[in-house]
């Protein structure tokens, strides 16, 4: 099992006490399965997606990546984690403004130690990034940019993609450009993909679906 | 890992070279204004322990006579025979261009190992003792020497203190025109046991500590403190600068952050690159501040050489040297800086939770908690000033008091000017007046730490103007009423002394002498001075406080005057005893004697002849009609030969006490205005940096109408309002700083008070000057607003921004 999510609860201080918003979430991925995560917003998708990549520790319950229980890890040994296993792609792109297009593409790759110039210019190509590695994000459309930070996000070559709403900030015809983008270079990468959506036409296209409401996974 | 992260980082600075020169910039000039004026003490107090050194040899005793003046010759030999272990010196003047130079003899052969004895040992003794001689002085010195053609050959001597020449004690005798005569001897430290008592070899001389070196450093070190004090405050306007740009370059870079340690770099690793980034930055910036600080030096040595050498006497030559120390300290200021001005930005990166949010916000949001936070540290500081004020003493206390009282009011500069713009934004009717003060209000958390060092600089302006005019106007005045008399001539002995009274009496209203000894009271050095029964006292002299028939108990005999730096010194006030030598006096009366380091006791000359009586009778005060001065003084060099040099007139003598004082206060007035420079800067960079973060706050305005011409002229009229409130409040902290300086620092400093007036025309200026900065500073901003693209605005009601 590659990621594995066990029981996992998590409240945040709110007025009136703690409030609940993971209660008790379990899922599992197999590796280079692609999954969607759905739900109303506040139902804790996005919570889910960062305690998979470590950036959040949960109150109760275990995170294990490749059976590896991240909460033992620290916070050197989740940092190489991301690093190396796996990679986020967000709805706000989280591109490094000051660096051009391809020393973004190949940003996480370099602090990985992973570089493959082959493998990253076939990114570039396949993302349609060719003409525009020497600009910089804020010169770029937003589906330019969300495409350097899935370019970004494969070039390492991850074990896991985490994907927290990455087509949040695109129209639908552009949303879909992307996506199936994306899907292309999981499925090349053989890489496992978690995506958050709150799109029911988005998420059909992943192999399988789970819906998260108040916390917890519905029927 | 590391370089991957550290070139993601640093592309910020190569996107930014604006933000990169703020930053270094600000950290160079305030390590400049702090190095310089740290190289100007440097130089000063090396040049006073070189000047011991090569005099002394460190030799804590020497024997002198005991009133004072030059003793016989003979007695060295006398001495030498009764199994003391001393070497003879003589000292006076000579003039050569540019001044005078301090001529000091010396036997080689038994002088102490100092750097003069070793200098003229390396020359060659039969040269250095043998006719013509040769002198030995810095190389600056030495050139000045060169100039007069009477003197020996000069000798190039790095190790000698400036200011001071030396040369064999029969050469030196001869030029002085000393011959027979020694002004003191140097015991040696290790003295044979019970040897005969100096009274039983002559009842004219005694033995007294040396410490010259230790005089000067006393007598300067308030004069050095207050340099330092305004160098550390330039230094503080400095950090105002370097804080705002490395806050808001952190803040900028709050999303790089993140992504950072999203995709994986730890924590520490983070950090840890951060501050090595700033240490190479502070570094470069500490260089080029080094360089800056030794200009500045450089260019200011030279008055605070005159002023040291005109006020204390302190041999101090107006070249620098650069030394290995202050380039360290130089360095070890700049990160220093650095890491004050960056540990708060620092402490909240390593602090940050990971998914903190990405958006720029604390730079240019301060929170009203953040505000309220910051009133309640400077009422903090206000009641640490208070307790500094009422229960400390020293100078230390002076300057926590003014360095509390200055942070605290810096603090209340933002939450004053929110409040004053809130009440103009109630107070608008129109709505493009009412978006102007509300917007206003808005840039101000951005623009406070700019605007905190203009509060400081233009504060500090008016606080050390104020003090210094003030100083100005009571000098002028105190001169007037001490230099009453319209002639001053010194004989050159007594016999010339009886010829100038003769030829006087009869032919000026009076001849008042002017006799005084070296004395010392509570173990403190102090002049004695007999003076004269006459109206010219009566009437003029400056008393702060006096008994009834002050003058008549002077002339009598049983009272004395004494300055005011005694009576604060020494805590004595009129009704006390002042113990002097040969019996203790009353005091009658205390007056003002400004710039005077020592203390001075004033008697009749009846009391102070008959005290002592080998008191030399060479100095004079004459009183004759104004019209009638030049006359005289003609006729004093022709008919009774005096030398021009020994007659002084009143006016030349006042302009001669001003023009020390106005150099005395050169390099204070540079420092203001490299202060009020760096303030400006800080707007300009403040603005500047600002300038890219409002354009979501001005394209709503301009979509609404408003053309970008016009924006850009409400952004210059904003720079100005908000210079002129800060002018405006720092009137009454500068005030406050000028009565702190007068009241508090300068008695404890000095040991005199001054009283303060107000200089509202100074102000008139100040202002205009700190508008044509705030103005030039928002000058550029506003030309690039008004020549932004409108694409640019629109951008930011794009989606896909």
């Amino acid at each position: 099992m590659l990621l594995e999510l066990d029981d996992i609860h998590k409240s945040y201080p709110g007025d009136a006490g703690p409030a609940p918003v993971l209660r008790g979430v379990s899922l599992s991925l197999e590796a280079g399965q692609t999954l969607a995560l759905t739900g109303e917003s506040g139902s804790g998708k996005s919570t889910l997606l960062h305690m998979a990549a470590g950036l959040e520790v949960p109150d109760r319950g275990r995170v294990l990546i490749g059976g590896t229980d991240i909460a033992s890890l620290g916070d050197l040994g989740r940092a190489e984690m991301r690093r190396t296993r796996l990679s986020v792609i967000f709805q706000q792109f989280n591109l490094i403004p000051s660096l051009d297009v391809a020393a973004n593409l190949a940003f996480q790759a370099r602090l990985a130690g992973r570089e493959d110039h082959a493998w990253q210019t076939q990114v570039t190509r396949r993302l349609g990034l060719d003409e525009h590695t020497a600009k910089y994000p804020e010169q770029l459309s937003g589906g330019q940019q969300q495409r350097v930070a899935i370019g970004r996000a494969l070039a390492v070559r991850p074990d896991l993609v985490l994907a927290d709403e990455p087509t949040g900030n695109l129209d639908e015809a552009l949303g879909d450009e992307v996506i199936t983008l994306m899907l292309d270079l999981v499925a090349e990468t053989g890489a496992s993909l978690l995506m958050v959506t709150h799109s029911d036409r988005l998420a059909g296209r992943l192999g399988s679906r789970l819906h998260l409401s108040r916390g917890q996974i519905a029927a | 890992m590391t370089r991957t992260a550290l070139s993601a980082l640093l592309s910020h600075w190569k996107r930014k070279p604006f933000q990169l020169l703020t930053f270094v910039l600000g950290l160079a000039l305030a390590t400049a204004l702090w190095s310089g004026v740290q190289a100007i003490n440097a130089e000063a107090r090396s040049s006073y322990g070189r000047a011991t050194d090569a005099v002394g040899g460190g030799a804590g005793e020497v024997i002198k006579a005991k009133n004072g003046g030059p003793m016989d010759a003979a007695l060295y030999g006398a001495l030498r025979r009764a199994g003391w272990r001393v070497s003879p010196i003589v000292e006076g003047w000579v003039s050569v261009e540019g001044g005078r130079v301090r001529l000091v003899g010396i036997d080689p052969f038994t002088a102490p190992q100092t750097a003069a004895a070793g200098a003229a040992i390396e020359t060659g003794p039969s040269e250095f003792i043998a006719a013509p001689g040769r002198l030995l002085a810095a190389p600056a010195t030495a050139a000045r020497l060169r100039t007069s053609p009477d003197l020996p050959p000069v000798i190039d001597a790095p190790e000698i203190a400036p200011g001071i020449a030396f040369a064999d004690i029969g050469v030196a005798q001869a030029l002085l025109g000393l011959e027979g005569q020694l002004s003191r001897l140097i015991v040696v430290s290790d003295q044979t046991p019970a040897l005969r008592s100096l009274n039983e070899i002559s009842p004219d001389i005694e033995r007294q500590a040396a410490g010259s070196a230790e005089d000067l450093a006393r007598l300067t070190d308030s004069f050095h403190l207050n340099l330092t004090a305004f160098g550390l405050l330039s230094f503080a306007v400095g950090l105002f600068i370097v804080h705002g740009t490395v806050g808001l370059a952190f803040e900028q870079r709050r999303p790089v952050f993140r992504t950072l340690r999203t995709l994986g770099l730890p924590a520490r690793r983070l950090i840890g690159l951060l501050v090595a980034e700033l240490m190479v930055f502070a570094l470069l910036a500490g260089i080029i501040g080094i360089g800056l600080g030794y200009l500045i030096a450089a260019a200011l040595l030279p008055d605070v050489a005159a002023t040291l050498r005109g006020l204390y006497g302190a041999p101090v030559e107006g070249q620098l040297t650069l030394r290995p120390i202050w380039w360290a300290a130089g360095l070890g200021i700049a990160i220093l800086g650095t890491a004050t001005a960056a540990g708060s930005s620092l402490w909240k990166i390593a602090r940050m939770p990971i998914l903190a949010p990405a958006r720029p916000r604390a730079w240019a949001m301060a929170s009203e908690r953040a505000l309220w936070a910051q009133g309640a540290a400077a009422i903090g500081l206000l009641a640490v000033a208070l307790i500094a004020g009422t229960a400390g003493a020293g100078l230390v206390a002076g300057f926590l008091m003014l360095g509390a009282l200055l942070i605290a009011c810096a603090l209340l500069l933002p939450l004053i000017l929110a409040g004053a713009l809130r009440l103009a934004q109630t107070a608008a009717r129109q709505p493009l007046a009412q978006w102007f003060w509300a917007d206003t209000r808005q840039q101000l958390p951005g623009l406070s730490l700019a605007l905190m060092a203009l509060l400081l600089a233009l504060a500090t302006n008016i606080g050390v103007g104020t003090m210094v005019s003030s100083f100005r106007l009571t000098f002028t005045g105190w001169l007037d009423q001490r230099l009453a008399s319209e002639l001053y001539v010194r004989a050159e002995d007594d016999a010339q002394a009886g010829r100038l009274l003769a030829y006087l009496t009869p032919r000026s209203e009076a001849v008042l002498p002017i006799w005084n000894v070296e004395i010392e009271i509570g173990g403190a050095p102090a002049e004695l001075y007999g003076v004269a029964d006459h109206p010219t006292y009566r009437e003029n002299w400056p008393l702060l406080s006096a008994l009834p028939d002050v003058w008549d108990r002077v002339a009598d005999g049983s009272g004395a005057l004494i300055n005011e730096q005694l009576s604060r010194r020494d805590g004595y006030g009129p009704g006390d005893d002042v113990p002097l030598p040969g019996g203790a006096l009353t005091v009658v009366g205390v007056y003002s004697d400004y710039g005077n380091p020592l203390a001075q006791v004033l008697i009749s000359p009846e009391v102070l002849t008959a005290r002592y009586p080998d008191v030399p009778r060479l100095n004079y005060g004459v009183r004759v009609s104004p019209d009638r001065a030049d006359a005289l003084a003609d006729g004093l060099i022709r008919d009774v030969g005096l030398a021009e040099d020994n007659l002084t007139d009143q006016a030349a003598l006042k302009a001669f006490s001003i023009d020390v004082f106005d150099r005395t206060f050169t390099v204070t007035g540079a420092l203001n205005v490299l202060t009020l420079a760096v303030a400006g800067f800080a707007i300009l960079t403040s603005l500047l940096t600002l300038a890219t973060m409002r354009l979501p706050q001005l394209a709503p305005v301009w979509a609404l109408g408003l053309t970008r011409a016009r924006l850009a002229r409400l952004e210059l009229v904003r720079a100005l309002v908000l210079a002129t409130l800060t002018l405006v409040l720092a009137i009454p902290v500068g005030l406050l700083l000028a009565w702190v300086l007068l009241a508090v620092i300068n008695v404890e400093a000095f040991g005199w008070r001054l009283p303060m007036h107000i200089f509202p025309r100074d102000w008139a200026i100040l202002g205009a000057l700190s508008l044509v900065a705030a103005g030039a500073a928002s000058l550029w901003p506003a030309w690039r607003l008004a020549r932004i693209a409108p694409s640019e605005l629109i951008k930011v009601f794009a989606n896909e921004r």
